[in-house]
């Protein structure tokens, strides 16, 4: 049997996403047409109903608009940051800032993206890493 | 202003609740049919008189069906519109169109939920992107609207501390109040923090409970029990489903539906006598007054300080003790239009406005996702 169809193609736009975080690489769709980045990923750009939405690589550098620490039982893991960053590219992202204290985080912080596998959430202990973010200037 | 067609189009003429605190061994459903046994009591009427149904749980799929089913009303309309605790004022609306319409006589909107004894305190179906960050929800996103405009205004925890006491001193005049001890603005501030900057006593309850209402033709109230309470205008507004979606953290689509619900009715925000507005957080309230214009954005943890919305207050809001202390079984929306209808009877005991004629009940869903004000009267007021 043979095919022309790529391994990307049999994904759907999120299933693209989580594989070009398993390859470590952070793309993000913009359309074509007007410019506009969008996330999270979708078939077509929100408004302006583009279906010319392609993943493009993003330099996951960001702004902290809202953060709150989540305080939990040291049983249940202890406390952590929960945020959300907007990307210089102009979308918005759900995340945890890490490499730093949860009291540290704060809002206009710059932060930069991590691609990182975790042990929280849907893809805890799993193969599927996701974006977590760090402060600017921390040492890697 | 031009008033729409529908309003004073409908009535509510029965209101009931159920099993509100802890209600061991019942489920959702019972929760649902004990409340509706009451409201259509209260309106004076039987079952088979209900030919509509609204409504809907925390768990069912398919709860039109489920309620006629366990009530044994084959309705001629049904609907089951699901934006969270702000659906049933969403109902309301609909019930109304439904009635004009000649499609029905007499809706029941109902709701139970068991959620204290199923012990599931977040909401099941989550977006993707929270469940990758391993996020309950809804509590992170509202402590982080909260912390924005603690940012953007300098609003302070202790004025959003003033909203949860106001609440306290209300439900202590409620009969049916599940939170009743006594509780100052230092007793809020001293409360553990749960996502920062929202102390356990900034968040609602969580409770076991159901609400019902039943809605009819004005023609209709005239023969039933109680003094009519009309709908006079409503309207909703969504703009997002999870948190990184929301495109202001300051501001919710109560900015669009408020001013929409209150040319329906006619009105502006100085004819309102007193409000229900779904307090799921603190902030909440402090967010919704400013999106309705009652003070201006920025200026809502000023406003709600001083005790101007507690008992004895200029603005009374909550009367019944709110979400806060009243009861919230997970979703709150109809226990606003109860509480409003109690006020425009003048049946409210010991909490009365004088002379109440228009009341707001506000509904909120998810996460400052979906919002609906209702603007109801009483006679006077058609």
């Amino acid at each position: 049997m043979t095919t022309a169809t790529s391994p990307a193609a049999e994904l759907g736009p999120e299933g693209q996403f989580w594989a070009h975080l398993r390859a470590g690489r952070l793309m993000i769709q913009r359309s074509r047409s007007t410019g506009e980045y969008v996330f999270y990923p979708r078939l077509i750009a929100p408004h302006s109903g583009a279906d010319d939405l392609e993943f493009v690589e993003v330099g996951g550098f960001g702004t902290v608009y809202s953060t709150t620490i989540m305080r939990r039982p040291a049983k249940h893991g202890g406390d952590h940051n929960a945020c959300v960053v907007d990307l210089d590219e102009g979308v918005r992202m759900l995340s945890r800032v890490i490499e730093c204290a949860p009291e540290e985080v704060h809002i206009g912080m710059r932060v930069q993206a991590v691609i990182a596998l975790v042990d929280f959430g849907a893809y805890a202990n799993s193969e599927q890493p996701i974006v977590l973010f760090r402060p600017v200037g921390a040492a890697p | 202003m031009t008033a729409s067609s529908l309003r004073g189009k409908s009535t509510i003429v029965g209101i009931g609740t159920y099993g509100l605190g802890r209600a061991p061994g019942l489920s959702s459903m019972d929760l649902m049919a004990g409340a509706t046994a009451r409201a259509v009591a209260d309106a004076g009427l039987q079952l088979k008189d209900i030919d509509g149904i609204c409504g809907g749980t925390l768990y069912h799929m398919f709860p039109t069906l489920s309620m006629g089913e366990y009530l044994g009303i084959r309705p001629k309309w049904a609907c089951s519109d699901m934006t969270g605790g702000s659906s049933f004022l969403s109902h309301l609306l609909q019930a109304t169109m439904a009635i004009e319409a000649g499609l029905c006589t007499t809706v029941l909107i109902a709701y139970g939920s068991n959620l204290k004894q199923a012990g599931t305190f977040g909401i099941h179906e989550l977006p993707t992107f929270e469940k990758v960050y391993g996020l309950m929800s809804p509590l992170p996103g509202y402590a982080m609207c909260a912390a924005r405009h603690m940012y953007e205004y300098g609003t302070t925890r202790a004025q959003m501390a003033e909203v949860a006491v106001a609440a306290r001193q209300w439900a202590q005049l409620h009969p049916d109040a599940t939170m009743k001890a006594p509780l100052t603005i230092d007793d809020v501030l001293a409360s553990p923090l749960v996502a920062d900057p929202l102390s356990r006593l900034d968040c609602c309850l969580m409770s076991d409970g159901g609400a019902a209402v039943i809605v009819t033709s004005p023609d209709r109230a005239k023969a039933l029990k109680h003094k009519p309470v009309y709908f006079l205008g409503g309207a909703g507004a969504s703009w997002s489903r999870e948190v990184s979606q929301i495109p202001d953290f300051c501001t919710t689509p109560t900015a669009e539906c408020a001013p929409r619900a209150f040319e329906m009715a006619g009105i502006t925000t100085t004819d309102v006598d007193v409000l229900q507005l779904y307090d799921a957080f603190t902030i909440n309230v402090i967010m919704f007054l400013e999106d309705m214009r009652f003070c201006k954005k920025g200026e809502g943890g000023a406003f709600v300080s001083g005790g101007r919305i507690a008992p004895g207050g200029a603005l009374p809001v909550n009367t019944n003790g709110g979400g806060l202390s009243f009861a919230h079984p997970g979703m709150y929306g109809l226990f606003t239009l109860i509480e409003a209808t109690e006020q425009l009877r003048g049946n409210a005991g010991a909490r009365q406005i004088a002379d109440a004629e228009i009341a707001i009940a506000h509904g909120n869903g998810c996460t400052f996702s979906h919002e609906f004000t209702a603007v109801l009267g009483g006679a006077n007021t058609l």
